[in-house]
């Protein structure tokens, strides 16, 4: 038997994941980059379509997704510019707020535990997929989340005030 | 304390944006098509039959879709016939529209669009390029075509062959009739070939 070919319009797949890769992206890029490594990511999936199996489309795409924003990253950081604004990769502009205040917190995190916690939290992966996005196994892929969630607590300035005022 | 529904909201917070589809697709087909990776582009055309489903390769016009036949199967088609590389790129089918429009409001007898043939072979190729070549407003016989085709007594295969035409209209299949002038048969429904006889003034 042959192997099992993608054979779906490769249309059906940017209407049915689009969303979700551009979300991953958000979480992983300034808001000025995302719309260009969204337009890689998906051009680079059209190259290597014919000899995708199919299985699992979205943490296919997101596979691509992450190594397309490590590629920005790295770009980035070669460019002079990168120099003058350091801030640039780590934060999304975000609103004021709690929530922003816990999502720069987020952004702080290890590339690793950064994806994994955007993919979990923003796409609602199972860990499973997380892991195939991540390329790690489903068990290393939780470790991260909880690994991640650890931190976030650790740090967590309310926490603080709590645990000296208890 | 960090709870995972702070953490799902913060999370949400930050990664929800706008994204419009279409200007994506734009933009995708646009460097997909420079990298050479666009094997099939396709856009919906709007007509007085209903919407058209235009799919071009680099060579050219390939498959012309009437309003009757679901858009996904003949897409799935398509990628299984030629290639999974499919991206809706309007832009890439400018041409194809605007000559559809001008056909069919008056304005045009013959189409000048590049026309990539790979769907067809053999027989149907040779009697598809015939009637092709059937003049604005002319009609012909499955027969004659048949004969043009180089088998005058295959006019039953020439049926079969112009029923299985991938570009219509632009191939002007609905110029073929039976020798009595009965219309014979059409892939887009009778009322269609109906419809095109007499936009071109040959029935009233």
């Amino acid at each position: 038997m042959n192997a099992p070919r993608a054979t779906a319009p490769f249309q059906s797949l940017i209407e049915a994941h689009a969303g979700a890769v551009a979300a991953f992206l958000r979480g992983m890029l300034p808001t000025d980059d995302v719309d260009d490594v969204l337009q890689e990511t998906l051009v680079a999936a059209l190259r290597a379509y014919p000899g995708f199996d199919g299985a699992s489309p979205r943490a296919w795409l997101l596979t691509i997704a992450r190594r397309k924003a490590i590629d920005e990253h790295r770009a980035r950081s070669r460019r002079p510019e990168a120099l003058a604004e350091p801030d640039a990769i780590a934060a999304s502009p975000a609103p004021e707020g709690p929530d922003a205040a816990l999502w720069e917190r987020v952004a702080a995190l290890p590339p690793k535990q950064r994806a994994a916690v955007v993919l979990r939290f923003a796409l609602d992966l199972r860990y499973r997929e997380v892991g195939e996005a991540l390329d790690c196994s489903e068990a290393a892929a939780r470790r991260n989340v909880h690994e991640a969630v650890r931190a976030l607590r650790a740090t967590d300035p309310t926490t603080d005030i709590e645990e000296e005022s208890a | 304390m960090t709870t995972d529904t702070d953490l799902k909201r913060a999370v949400r917070a930050a990664t929800t944006g706008d994204l419009d589809l279409a200007e994506l697709g734009d933009a995708v087909s646009r460097r997909a098509a420079d990298a050479g990776l666009l094997d099939l582009a396709y856009a919906e055309i709007d007509s007085p039959l209903g919407p058209l489903l235009a799919v071009s390769t680099p060579a050219g016009l390939v498959h012309l879709g009437y309003p009757n036949r679901p858009r996904d199967a003949q897409l799935e088609l398509l990628a299984e016939r030629i290639s999974p590389r499919i991206v809706e790129a309007p832009g890439r089918l400018d041409a194809v529209r605007r000559e559809l429009d001008e056909y069919f409001a008056g304005r045009r007898r013959d189409f000048g669009l590049a026309l990539d043939w790979q769907l067809t072979a053999g027989f149907v190729r040779a009697v598809l390029e015939r009637t092709a070549a059937i003049p604005f407003g002319e009609t012909r016989t499955y027969g004659e075509v048949a004969a043009a085709a180089g088998s005058p007594r295959a006019f039953r295969a020439a049926g079969r062959a112009l029923g299985a035409n991938p570009i219509p209209i632009v191939v002007p299949c609905h110029r073929v009739l039976r020798s009595g002038g009965a219309l014979g048969g059409y892939g887009g429904g009778l009322d269609v070939k109906r419809e095109l006889l007499t936009l071109e003034g040959v029935l009233d």
